[in-house]
């Protein structure tokens, strides 16, 4: 594939595009599809042919266009119409309604501040291309940023431009991009590897998924533009089983960008050649620690080794081994495209470009939204997500899934970014926010990401093995309203400890929902402990029982 | 010897010590007869840092560092005994006895157990922390030894010694957490192994009544070790 080959596909890609006059988008992305949103896009098909409309129609599947809750959605261009909550038997109502007025029962409004306040950068093609496609993601400017930086730039210039445009790690830790690269850049040895961390686990984060069903090209492109820069020739994509349709857009993904001669050997004619292969997880939450991740990739039980040595410097297979997030592989054609300075613009001083986050819980429009860093929490949710449902009142946001916490209202106005966020003891994490109202009792909420961190502990290390179960014992013994109040202060004796020693950054988060609840609602404790009563009426604490001497 | 392998100096407590670069925090501070606590370590294994009673303070540093895989480096000060350390110490064998039942009266073990002689040295007079009490199978199929669970530790001593030294890669684990456990083949019975050789170098490293020979009783299995460091003598003066 040469560069001229490529804008040919893009321009003949357009042209076919142009063709029709009315064009359909049906998300056929995860959240989608189990409303059926597959059976929507063939009966939207079925009624085009039979209303013999195909010639000025073009109808196609879709990756996610964010608002999840009002699933199976479908776009019409150009009249600009977003249906919502679309069935099988609106699909005639839909075909017959083209280019004259919407059917309204049916409408979204597109103006909602949910679609205006985001930006998309991650997101740009997601519900726009045909993910199984690698013609449309070439006819949205894909895979110039590749070949733009195989044939104009050294790989010292695409490091270089990662570390201008300020790109910090997405999985949660944000680690500055540019600075890794350069380290696995200058790792000395025979082979090096590029892994893409895809085994998102957090409760309630969908980002990555719907990233990878909606745009797989995307990743693959800053997979092989990382290569290029830190000099890998081949790749792995960790992505957990449980994701069968990211999976198999994958494997669709790679086949053709394979054929097309952008991945596989001697790419764009160049002396560069990276192959990519798709490992699966096994089910495990520990897998996405990296050296966890690692060992699992090496066939070995997937537990994590003490850093350093980084895996930087000493990955698979005792490699350099560049790790990262999707979601930072999916910056990365765009900084290449757009420039470092154009992408630096967007965010705050110390945290640079947009965030995706997979907006959960009591919010009147939940789903997946991308915003610029530094967005207060507020707008977030107030804004984007539309506010609480059923007139009840906000009381919380969990960020950061169980390494997070939980920031209640008194410091909405926090812009998100990676380093506000941990100053209030929770994290960015990887993008999961589950807003949680008066009904939720932060107790049983520690409680439950505790029994996550419990069972997902890989059992290596002593203080998150059995800290876990511990602290889990508590929170439980507040609930039935067993406990004394100075267990409250034992409690976070031993939430500090576990996450002092623990080997692992599960280990050190784990205690993280516990120590901000206790921040932030210690009355909810105390009020359980003292009064054995629960603040929200969500847990059901046994009647307090006299005891006779 | 490597002769590009360079020596740092650093100190230990305040006590001036040196090391080849290669070597561990813990390493060294054994060399010179400083007390470092672990147990998941032994000399001759592959450390994996999963007990954290090593874990030391660098000065400048708020994080801690499991002395046994962290390697030396020139100029650091590193802190074996502070307060806060000694806390952690404390805590970390109390999560050890109440995560399984340790009961020292009837332990085979009883007087020769690094467990119960690590919470002595380091003044562990009572477990603030329920005990969980699970419930633990014990595997008595081997014809001359016997596993039992309730006592087990999971410091992978066992899996280390079958692999890495007697290369039979009997011993795993399996399950995670709490739920973690050691097991032979692919959770076969122990007797029923085929990749066993009976070697018996696991029942010796373990630091527990964990692993015992059978016919031993009450405070009767002394645990021989001294043959691990013979074996990585004659090794490693060979290659």
């Amino acid at each position: 594939m040469t560069p001229e080959e490529l804008y040919q596909i893009a321009e003949e890609e357009q042209e076919s595009l142009k063709r029709f006059h009315f064009r359909m988008f049906v998300c056929t992305a995860a959240g989608c599809l189990s409303s059926h949103g597959d059976s929507v896009l063939d009966a939207l098909k079925k009624e085009i042919k039979e209303a013999g409309r195909e010639e000025e129609c073009l109808c196609k599947g879709v990756g996610c266009m964010g608002l999840c809750s009002e699933g199976p959605l479908v776009f019409v261009e150009p009249d600009g119409v977003l249906y919502g909550k679309v069935k099988v038997e609106d699909a005639k109502e839909i075909v017959e309604s083209l280019g004259k007025e919407p059917v309204a029962r049916l409408v979204c409004p597109i103006d909602l501040p949910f679609f205006t306040r985001q930006k998309k950068v991650v997101l740009e093609n997601s519900g726009v291309i045909d993910p199984e496609r690698i013609e449309d993601y070439i006819a949205h400017s894909g895979y110039e940023a590749l070949v733009q930086a195989l044939t104009e730039m050294t790989p010292a210039e695409v490091i270089d431009g990662v570390f201008k445009s300020g790109l910090r790690g997405r999985g949660g830790a944000g680690y500055p991009t540019g600075l890794k690269w350069s380290t696995v850049s200058k790792g000395v040895g025979g082979a090096k590897y590029v892994i893409c961390n895809a085994d998102e686990g957090d409760p309630g984060a969908f980002m990555d998924r719907s990233v990878l069903e909606s745009d797989p090209h995307r990743v693959l492109e800053g997979m092989a533009i990382a290569a290029y820069a830190v000099g890998a020739s081949q790749g792995y994509i960790y992505v957990r089983a449980e994701y069968p349709l990211a999976i198999k857009r994958l494997q669709t993904a790679i086949r053709q960008a394979e054929r097309c001669g952008l991945l596989g050997n001697h790419i764009c004619n160049t002396t560069f050649s990276f192959q990519i292969n798709v490992r699966l997880g096994a089910g495990a939450f520990v897998c996405g620690e990296e050296t966890a991740l690692i060992a699992s990739i090496e066939g070995k039980r997937g537990q994590p080794r003490p850093r350093p040595p980084y895996p930087a410097e000493e990955g698979l297979w005792g490699c350099p081994t560049l790790i990262n997030n999707v979601e930072t592989f999916a910056n990365v054609p765009a900084i290449i495209r757009n420039g470092a300075e154009w992408f630096a613009a967007i965010g705050t001083e110390k945290s640079k470009g947009t965030k995706v986050f997979a907006l959960a819980g009591r919010v009147k429009h939940t789903g997946l939204i991308e915003v610029p860093m530094g967005i207060p929490l507020r707008d977030i949710i107030f804004e984007i997500g539309g506010g609480i449902p059923d007139e009840r009142n906000f009381k919380a946001v969990q960020t950061g899934g169980p390494s997070g916490g939980c920031i209640p209202k008194e410091h909405l106005d926090v812009p998100v970014d990676y380093d506000s966020l941990s100053q209030l003891g929770s994290i960015m994490g990887s993008g999961g926010m589950i807003v949680m109202d008066e009904s939720s009792c932060m107790v049983d909420v520690a409680r439950f990401f505790m029994e996550f961190c419990m069972t997902e502990s890989c059992g290596k290390c002593v203080p998150c093995r059995v800290g876990t179960a511990q602290i889990h014992d508590f929170l439980q013994k507040i609930i039935n309203g067993d406990a004394v109040p100075d267990d409250l202060e034992f409690l976070k004796k031993i939430c500090d400890m576990v996450k002092e020693t623990s080997l692992c950054g599960l280990g050190q988060t784990a205690p993280n929902p516990v120590l901000s609840t206790l921040r932030f609602f210690r009355d909810e404790y105390v009020n359980h402990i003292v009064n054995k009563e629960c603040t929200a009426g969500a847990c059901k604490v046994p009647a307090k029982q006299e005891v006779h001497s | 010897m490597n002769p590009s392998i360079r020596v740092k100096t650093f100190k230990i407590d305040d006590r001036d010590v040196s090391a080849r670069e290669d070597e561990t925090i813990l390493a060294v501070a054994r060399q010179n007869g400083i007390f470092i606590p672990s147990l998941c370590y032994m000399d001759g294994l592959t450390p994996i840092g999963a007990c954290r009673l090593c874990m030391v303070e660098i000065k400048g540093s708020t994080k801690l560092f499991a002395s046994c895989v962290t390697r030396v480096e020139e100029g650091i000060e590193v802190i074996t005994n502070s307060k806060r350390l000694q806390k952690y110490r404390l805590r970390i064998l109390e999560f050890l006895f109440s995560e399984r039942n340790h009961i020292c009266s009837v332990c085979v073990s009883n007087g020769h157990c690094e467990l119960q002689s690590m919470a002595d040295q380091l003044g562990l007079t009572h477990v603030r922390v329920p005990y969980r009490y699970p419930i633990q199978p014990v595997d008595a199929t081997h014809e001359r030894f016997v596993v039992d669970h309730n006592r087990c530790i999971l410091c992978a001593r066992c899996v280390r010694v079958c692999d890495e030294i007697e290369g039979a890669h009997t011993w795993d684990i399996m399950g995670r957490g709490v739920e973690a456990r050691v097991i032979t083949d692919l959770n076969k019975p122990w007797g029923e192994s085929e990749s066993c050789t009976n070697c018996s170098k696991c029942v010796h490293v373990c630091p527990t009544g964990a692993l015992s020979e059978k016919g031993k009783s009450t405070a009767e299995m002394k645990k021989k070790q001294q043959f691990l460091p013979y074996l990585t003598w004659i090794r490693e003066g060979r290659t």
